[in-house]
């Protein structure tokens, strides 16, 4: 939240392919711009690289608490089986491992794909229900086919004139200023 | 966009009439912008109808008690079983393109997965009234969730009934939240269609503030990746562990170890049967051919001629191991459904799922659009009949002095069309409101959509 208050400018040019925004990604990256970000109507392979951007800690995530899902659902077939609720089923023993294999799976896959989604989310610093690109009219057209660059004036290496001439040369058109009201 | 090559990566065309992102955009989206046509309407109000039938039955049920089924010892479990795993199995077919045939980067996959998806979720609604009726005591329901209670009781985690209640519990919330990631940027492109206020502010919440940017399809895709990875043992599991309500009890022709592999074959083999009758109607209703191609059709029959074959193959392992068991019993339990009082749904059955998909192996069959309606309407009259010859053959347990004839009721009958009139209402609404493709998926796999072939081509 607080990242959003600091934005107060938005340079937003539009691309008119794929290949112009991966070109132009490649370009910001090696002009060591950080805060700036290529959309798309959907996930283009190999942006990630064009924008200098490193994996998504996600998985490590998720597996932490996955594995935590796993013991704490062991745990508590332990502890009800064992000591709070102990029953003689068909002869078993009351820590009876293996009959508890598939709530433990159960458990454990919904722990993870719970994280997943949520972590996702958070990580995305979503849901943010307004934003100062959905201003411009163009952007619209970002979720049917069209391709934008945004770079927000956080970024050290933002300046007005140059940030709009190097979006200009790569190919960049319908160039605007969003600012957050 | 029309100067671009439109050429397709090994001459493998999974979408027809030149595409571009925006023509993807518009087929998909005008479906859930204009109103419905007479024929949305002509399904919708029967399927409402029996979808309320089916609820003031359920009210009539918790009123009068479970005496107005044909439930009797020793077939207690009678047609909400069977029902249970029929709606079970359906799921199945969406997580598979979902999930399964996502990792194996399938791509054709794209066209079909969102309302697959859809179909799993409210299969999986349909599937769940039926055991939480079946209990009974309803107001008791509770007592399978490990909470604390003034009793100081605690569920019994070795009962495969509490497996199941674990496993498909968990199928829906995971599917639930598959389907929904998969449809933010969806609904962000509804979002930025809309061009009244109520839909601009309902899909603007929908979706999230989905921007597209790469800092978000980065996790966005990462989590898609994760949910497809854990979704993919999950659905192997859940119809195994439902298979393991049976094979765990000591009944003849239950207690076997080949069930858990023949259940999920058969849950795929259903479920591809009910994706294409309804992708048949779906494309034929609102003109998708150029996205639903007979390439994705052809792909389905076919995974449906090769299921279909390891159900036929499961069904004649057990009928061997009956025999070279050298258990009486468990060969009395084969030849009486083979040939006792249920052989009508036997042979219905081994018809249904057997031969019907064999007529597969010939292309004109596969590719002939009318055939592969009927012949997925038929496979899934026999994967009902399956689990209803499973069920109900108990008729003849151990003690012939037990043995009788069970017999479904009106209500259990009406309970099973209504649960069809409850899927299909929850269906219609889902492609009125909802878009029924994945346009971002769609538009990923376009030639288009390559960086490279166009960066060359641009310059």
């Amino acid at each position: 939240m607080s990242k959003f208050r600091e934005v107060t400018q938005i340079m937003m040019a539009e691309y008119a392919s794929t290949g112009a925004l991966m070109h132009a990604a490649e370009a910001l990256r090696d002009a060591g711009y950080k805060d700036y970000d290529c959309h798309s109507p959907f996930p283009i392979h190999g942006m990630d690289q064009a924008m200098g951007l490193k994996r998504s800690p996600l998985g490590y995530i998720v597996f932490t608490v996955a594995v935590c899902g796993l013991i704490g659902i062991m745990t508590l077939m332990w502890w009800t089986s064992t000591t709070a609720y102990p029953l003689v089923i068909s002869g078993k023993p009351y820590f009876s491992f293996q009959a508890f294999v598939p709530p433990a799976f159960a458990i454990t896959i919904l722990s993870a794909a719970l994280t997943a989604v949520i972590g996702m989310l958070i990580l995305n610093r979503l849901p943010q229900l307004f934003h100062p690109l959905f201003y411009s009219e163009r952007f619209s057209r970002v979720t049917d086919g069209g391709f934008y660059v945004s770079v927000e004036s956080t970024d050290p290496k933002f300046d007005a004139a140059r940030t709009r001439q190097l979006l200009e040369s790569l190919g960049g058109s319908h160039i605007e200023i969003l600012k957050d009201a | 966009m029309s100067n671009q090559s439109n050429q397709w990566p090994h001459g493998d065309v999974l979408i027809t009439g030149n595409q571009t992102f925006e023509t993807v955009t518009t087929s998909v989206s005008r479906v859930v912008e204009q109103k419905p046509g007479k024929g949305w309407w002509m399904l919708f109000l029967p399927s409402l109808a029996l979808a309320l039938m089916s609820f003031s039955l359920v009210g009539q049920l918790f009123y009068e008690g479970l005496g107005l089924w044909g439930i009797m010892v020793p077939v207690v479990w009678g047609l909400a079983i069977v029902n249970f795993v029929f709606w079970v199995g359906i799921g199945h077919a969406g997580t598979l393109i979902s999930a399964i045939l996502f990792l194996l980067r399938q791509r054709w996959r794209t066209s079909i997965n969102r309302f697959a998806e859809a179909m799993t979720i409210f299969a999986v609604i349909c599937a769940l009234m039926f055991p939480t009726i079946h209990v009974g005591r309803v107001w008791a329901l509770y007592w399978t969730m490990p909470i604390p209670n003034q009793m100081n009781m605690w569920p019994n985690f070795r009962s495969p009934l509490m497996w199941d209640f674990f496993a498909v519990g968990t199928y829906f919330t995971v599917s639930l939240m598959f389907w929904y990631v998969g449809l933010i940027p969806d609904l962000a492109t509804l979002r930025d269609r809309a061009k009244d206020k109520v839909r601009k502010i309902i899909f603007g919440i929908l979706s999230m503030g989905w921007r597209g940017g790469n800092k978000q399809w980065k996790h966005y895709e990462l989590a898609y990746l994760i949910l497809a990875a854990v979704s993919t043992p999950l659905v192997l599991s859940v119809h195994s562990i439902v298979s393991t309500d049976f094979a765990t009890s000591l009944i003849p022709g239950w207690h076997t170890t080949i069930f858990p592999p023949y259940f999920v074959a058969g849950a795929i083999f259903s479920g591809f049967a009910m994706v294409m009758t309804l992708s048949l109607i779906a494309r034929k209703v609102w003109h998708l051919e150029d996205i639903i191609t007979m390439r994705h059709l052809e792909r389905m029959n076919i995974i449906m001629l090769v299921t279909g074959m390891m159900v036929g193959y499961a069904y004649s392992t057990e009928f061997f191991i009956a025999w070279y068991s050298g258990n009486e019993y468990e060969r009395f339990a084969f030849i009486n459904r083979a040939f006792g009082q249920y052989a009508w749904a036997y042979w219905i059955m081994v018809s249904c799922n057997v031969l019907v998909p064999q007529t597969f192996w010939f292309k004109k069959m596969r590719t002939s659009l009318v055939w592969m309606f009927i012949a997925s309407i038929l496979i899934n009259v026999g994967m009902w009949f399956e689990r209803f010859v499973i069920v109900i053959t108990l008729a003849s347990d151990f003690l012939p002095s037990s043995w009788g004839y069970y017999s479904a009721t009106w209500h259990d009958w009406a309970l099973l069309i209504g649960s069809f009139g409850l899927f299909f209402t929850l269906f219609l609404l889902f492609l009125r409101f909802l878009p029924m493709i994945a346009m971002s998926e769609v538009k990923a796999i376009l030639p288009q959509a390559d960086p490279h072939a166009h960066h060359e081509g641009g310059h």
